[in-house]
């Protein structure tokens, strides 16, 4: 904007003047339309894999190299759908996934709960030098783990078994970190007034606290799900036999024999995509608010 | 408001009154939670360094070598030094290149205003479908009649071998993991974006700052705190990469692209090396724990947190 001394304002110095935040106003107009049309662009480039996932899986395998970059192929190929479904044990996979992530963000929830409740309500020794080392855990990658997880799967029997996806990777740190936070900013007044009327812990956590954390619980849910969800190197790991096999594993079993079938490879690879994509457009105040948090600890 | 994990476990809060605490309790609630953190998370970490120590194969007897698994990484294996080296360029293009475009594109969707949450969404997508279907579709992307060459052909260029040319193969995987894990960084800073005050970038105008002024001296100083969050946790994320170079190259042309965790990953299940392995992942674990450190200890010098 100009800087007027308002000495003697005349009236060519008013005119000019208004010429000159017109002319700047068109300018940032102007502006905003190129920022817009910009970022739809980028937008679109952005997301062009995805649109390219599906527009492959309705190509013909003939006709995957050969239509170039064009969308369209001469026909468009559902049956590839098919091929996917009865080239692995397809239905197996997605319902062992959903097994997985489901029971997986129960028992991560659940346990971060109980745990959260101690390290924000509770009295014990040496309870903030605990939950530091805890917290300390966030920055550690689970793949220095994998070794001895795995070995400790095959002393007890559970390589190949949907347990072994699930419960080691239960533990961490986020969870009880988030929901310690949330508690902390809650005053303890309500727990005390139900504490006088006689409730017990466990019942206070139910009726009274329960209802008030379902924001950080439901990022905690979220998180775990997306992370079971998506998680390779482990199920590599531990499981090898494909009607134990999650989605990220399926995939990679695919590409078999006889080169990459890519037509079925991108129908099982657009079905993986779609949950996660639902996740984001429902739940995405809760994604966002996770990741502020320091969700998804560095993937 | 966004609240960056800090490592300030003080708090102000009331408790209740409990004149002997709540010690029986507490451990009630606090079982399951411990059991596993203890069973899955501290065993696993002293095991791997006692396995480490031996000759593991994974059906017969283990064989306590001391520190030979250690000696031969740093003085026997080339291609530890080659890991190594790839794990590192990785990790700092990666990062630079991740957290300069997640700022700019952070800035940029702030100035949209009501558009910005749409877009800051889009560029999220990638971060929570599974990395193996984000893989795959690039690998079908670069191949050399694949999509982009395509492009590439109707602008009257020849398109390389992305993902086989020993030059190219690197770069390839890290243009794809900064599109699929930029739009965390993304939602990051711009959450510490929308807690800036428009008051502090107001009177910074009227005194006479620039635009560029302003960014340097007030935007990025307020931002440091989310910045330092995105550094830490992007750096640690970029030393477990795996399914980039495991799905798209295999490691290859040659080990151009073998990283430290898809060497771990062979040694223990391809070549029956679980000793070794283990040595491999606490090499992992000493980087990323090091300059994690290194990074906490410099945040008073670099981090502003005065508002």
């Amino acid at each position: 904007m100009t800087t007027e001394t308002l000495a003697q304002p005349d009236a060519d110095k008013r005119l000019a003047h208004r010429r000159r935040t017109r002319s700047v106003r068109t300018r940032r107009r102007t502006g905003r339309y190129i920022s817009r049309i910009g970022v739809i662009l980028v937008g679109l480039a952005f997301f062009f894999p995805f649109i390219w996932m599906f527009a492959t899986s309705l190509k013909p395998t003939s006709e995957i190299f050969s239509t170039g970059s064009s969308f369209l192929a001469s026909r468009v190929e559902w049956s590839n759908y098919v091929t996917a479904w009865t080239a692995i044990p397809f239905g197996r996979v997605i319902i062992n996934s959903f097994l997985v992530a489901v029971l997986g963000a129960v028992l991560t929830t659940v346990v971060s709960l109980l745990s959260a409740y101690a390290f924000a309500r509770l009295q014990f020794k040496h309870r903030d030098k605990l939950f530091l080392v805890f917290l300390g855990t966030l920055v550690l990658p689970q793949e220095v783990l994998v070794i001895p997880l795995y070995i400790m799967m095959n002393k007890l029997d559970l390589v190949n078994s949907l347990p072994a996806l699930i419960v080691p990777f239960a533990f961490g740190a986020f969870g009880a970190f988030l929901i310690r936070q949330f508690l902390l900013s809650l005053p303890v007044e309500f727990e005390e007034a139900a504490r006088i009327d006689g409730a017990g812990s466990m019942r206070i956590l139910w009726s009274v606290i329960l209802p008030l954390v379902r924001a950080p619980l439901a990022v905690v849910a979220v998180f775990s799900f997306i992370d079971y969800w998506s998680s390779f190197l482990w199920p590599l790991i531990v499981i090898n036999d494909v009607s134990q096999a999650t989605i990220p594993l399926g995939l990679s079993m695919f590409s078999g024999e006889r080169g990459t079938d890519w037509g079925p490879l991108m129908a099982a690879a657009t079905v993986a995509v779609i949950p996660s994509l639902l996740v984001v457009i429902l739940l995405q105040h809760q994604l966002v608010k996770g990741v502020s948090m320091g969700g998804f600890g560095g993937r | 408001m966004t609240a960056l994990p800090t490592l300030a476990v003080k708090d102000g809060v009331k408790r209740p009154a409990a004149s002997s605490g709540h010690g029986r309790l507490a451990v009630a609630y606090l079982a399951p939670g411990m059991l596993g953190f203890l069973i899955f998370i501290v065993l696993p970490l002293v095991a791997s360094l006692v396995i480490s120590m031996f000759d593991w194969p994974l059906f017969g007897t283990p064989k306590f070598v001391g520190l030979d698994n250690y000696i031969r990484m740093l003085t026997g294996d080339p291609v530890f030094w080659t890991v190594l080296g790839n794990t590192l360029f990785f990790a700092v293009c990666y990062t630079v290149f991740n957290l300069v475009a997640a700022l700019g594109v952070a800035v940029w969707l702030h100035s949209l205003g009501s558009w910005g949450p749409f877009f800051r969404v889009l560029f999220f997508i990638p971060v929570v479908t599974p990395m193996v279907a984000n893989a795959l579709v690039w690998r079908l992307m670069l191949t050399d009649d694949g999509v982009i060459n395509s492009f590439l052909a109707t602008l009257g260029i020849h398109g390389p071998s992305w993902l086989s040319d020993s030059g190219l193969a690197m770069g390839s995987l890290i243009a794809m993991s900064v599109w699929q894990g930029i739009g965390y960084n993304i939602i990051v800073l711009g959450a510490g974006l929308n807690a800036i005050s428009p008051n502090l970038l107001e009177a910074a105008r009227i005194d006479g700052a620039g635009a560029w002024q302003r960014f340097f001296r007030v935007v990025l100083p307020m931002l440091s705190p989310s910045l330092f969050f995105c550094t830490v946790m992007t750096i640690i994320g970029s030393f477990k990469v795996f399914t980039q170079p495991y799905l798209l190259t295999l490691g290859g042309p040659g080990d151009s692209t073998n990283t430290i965790v898809l060497y771990l990953y062979r040694n223990g299940f391809s070549f029956d090396k679980l000793g070794y392995a283990s040595a491999l992942a606490w090499a992992l674990f000493v980087i990323v724990m090091l300059i994690t450190a290194l990074q906490f200890s410099q945040q008073k010098r670099l981090v502003n947190y005065d508002n």
